[in-house]
């Protein structure tokens, strides 16, 4: 997979973001193909955020165009991205925390099942919604926690039910944000399992501060530093590259601290 | 609504079997006076129900519900005023002048958030207030006196109080039944989940926006119609049902009974004109008294009047479960 094939899933090309005087993406290309786990690392201010936030719509670029699917979704706004299937989980917990686990994967379900102008039947008891939110939950493990409230699961289930509300929504290419973040490593390896499990099903652009876990399941790795791309190739390559090792890799025991 | 056998579902069908047997009562002892009180509080819960729909299950924190109050009644009291007394005509109107008014102030300001919001509906509000208040054909400041009800062909006389007064609980029911559907629905879903989280809903792929405002034109022509109901109550309107403190009311009844649940607003609306009725014979100052409950409602019990039923409820249903435990745990 270290060629792309034909049509790109996602590709980025000349994207760039300005805050004020601070260059935060800066000409960013970048093509995924579709089936590829592409994982973009760079040391903290990389612009890692800033470019997950442009490609799911949070944050509109300054230049540059992004295509998903064929489609160029630069302008489009966050929901029609979603409905292109193009899933996002965030780096930082983002649930409905005073519903059931089992409502916050349904209504993954429900965003994509069509206008929800309707009414009056109990959506509870839809098995449309809920079976396939309820297979999500079998495939990342939760499925026993399905209704209880979100509040009352730990941090490394948050995470999984994250991940469970981006699959339940039919999605082509997975956008993950730091899946691994605060996670024990009893966790972050089954994390690493669940994510080598839906490799090559679905297209994931992963960004990652757990190195270990970015070289065992990336097909294709970008590095960013300062908002520009100093490298992208297979994990052996960025291994053995020079301005990687310099720029990044150095900091990899202070990074391996924090896991 | 989960299980059918909570003390809170029991107390609210103790409340709906009084509310329904209110007027035999009235009639048994002549009180007419308790039948009046019971009709307003009756009107008023409607009004709190629509605004629980957008404050308590969307998150939606109006501060200018009592606007449709005064458009709804305002739409009975123009009509009837340039002769057009036909219900068929008014109600309709009434309606349709609530939900375009809500739909005007709903896309406007439901593009903001928080402080602007409340500030936003506020405005407006009072805007509807003072406009109102300056139409001297309609009687300005002084309000406008309705010299007939709503007719329906004969099919119902809201002359007849006992009547009136079940048309006006026929349709709290409907109302609080239509909410109970809505929020369940995948509608009111996504309503609650725009409440919970609204960045993550427009993530997951809704566009929140046009089902919020919907949702706020819905409550809105609910308030519209109690509007028309308190007009044909009162046979008199005035800007007053729309000021600022009318909306504050209503805040209070939703908060006070229990944001977010089916009965809360009803409750809550009972509570609040009961007590007020009840402290108001007892001292011109009954706000003194009604203002520390509602500080100690909002501290120490977050979901109202519901909230604590639902607590009692899970409370004695622990120390039946558990009759063998010792006694010192409620000490």
């Amino acid at each position: 997979m270290s060629e792309p094939k034909g049509e790109p899933m996602l590709e980025i090309s000349h994207l760039a973001k300005r805050f004020g005087g601070i260059v935060a993406t800066d000409d960013v290309q970048l093509a995924i193909a579709p089936g590829e786990l592409h994982a973009v690392i760079g040391p903290n201010g990389a612009g890692k955020t800033t470019l997950i936030a442009q490609l799911s719509g949070q944050l509109p670029p300054d230049s540059g165009r992004i295509r998903f699917a064929g489609t160029d979704i630069t302008r489009l706004p966050v929901y029609r991205r979603s409905a292109l299937g193009l899933a996002r989980s965030f780096q930082i917990t983002s649930l409905f925390l005073d519903h059931s686990v089992l409502d916050n994967v349904a209504l993954a379900v429900q965003a994509h099942a069509g206008h929800s102008f309707r009414f009056w039947h109990n959506a509870r008891r839809e098995a449309d919604l809920r079976q396939p939110a309820m297979a999500a939950l079998e495939r990342v493990g939760l499925a026993n926690r399905a209704e209880r409230r979100a509040a009352d699961l730990s941090h490394g289930e948050h995470r999984l039910l994250e991940l469970a509300m981006a699959l339940a929504s039919k999605p082509r290419m997975l956008l993950l944000d730091e899946p691994m973040a605060g996670l024990g490593p009893d966790e972050s390896s089954r994390m690493v399992t669940m994510l080598q499990a839906l490799k090559g099903e679905y297209t994931i652009l992963l960004v990652e501060h757990d190195m270990e876990a970015v070289f065992a399941l990336a097909d294709r790795i970008t590095v960013l530093v300062y908002g520009r791309v100093i490298a992208s190739g297979p994990p052996d390559v960025i291994r053995a590259d020079e301005a990687v090792r310099e720029a990044y890799l150095g900091e990899e025991e202070q990074e391996a601290s924090y896991a | 609504m989960k299980g059918p056998f909570t003390l809170r579902n029991g107390a609210a069908v103790l409340l709906l079997v009084w509310l329904a047997l209110l007027p035999l009562y009235a009639n048994l002892t002549n009180d007419q006076f308790t039948l009046t009180l019971f009709t307003r509080i009756v009107i008023m819960a409607l009004a709190a129900v629509s605004l629980n729909l957008i404050l308590g299950y969307g998150g939606m924190m109006s501060f200018g519900h009592a606007a449709y109050l005064g458009i709804g009644g305002y739409a009975i009291g123009m009509l009837a005023h340039e002769g057009i007394t036909n219900g068929f005509i008014q109600w309709p109107v009434a309606l349709g002048a609530s939900a375009l008014f809500a739909l005007v102030i709903g896309a406007l300001s439901l593009r903001t958030r928080g402080v602007y919001f409340i500030m936003i509906t506020l405005a407006f509000a009072q805007m509807a207030y003072y406009v109102i208040g300056g139409i001297d054909r309609y009687g300005g400041d002084d309000g406008l006196t309705i010299y007939k009800d709503s007719q329906f062909g004969g099919l119902v006389d809201l002359n007849n109080h006992v009547v009136f007064y079940y048309v006006c609980l026929a349709l709290l029911f409907a109302g609080v039944f239509i909410v109970w559907r809505l929020v369940n629905s995948r509608f009111g879903l996504v309503i609650q989940g725009a409440r919970s989280n609204e960045a993550r809903m427009r993530a997951i792929g809704f566009p929140t926006y046009r089902y919020k405002l919907v949702c706020f034109v819905i409550a809105g022509t609910m308030a519209g119609l109690s509007g028309a109901l308190l007009a044909n109550n009162a046979d008199f309107v005035s800007p007053s049902m729309m000021y600022w403190t009318r909306s504050g009311d209503l805040i209070i009844m939703v908060v006070l009974g229990g944001m977010a649940s089916p009965f809360g607003a009803v409750f809550g609306a009972v509570a609040l004109l009961v007590l007020e009725e009840a402290l108001s014979g007892i001292t011109e100052y009954w706000q003194i008294i009604l203002g520390p409950l509602l500080l100690l409602v909002v501290l120490f019990a977050r979901g109202g009047i519901d909230g604590l039923l639902v607590q009692l409820g899970a409370w004695w249903q622990a120390r039946r479960v558990k009759p063998s435990a010792p006694e010192r745990a409620s000490a």
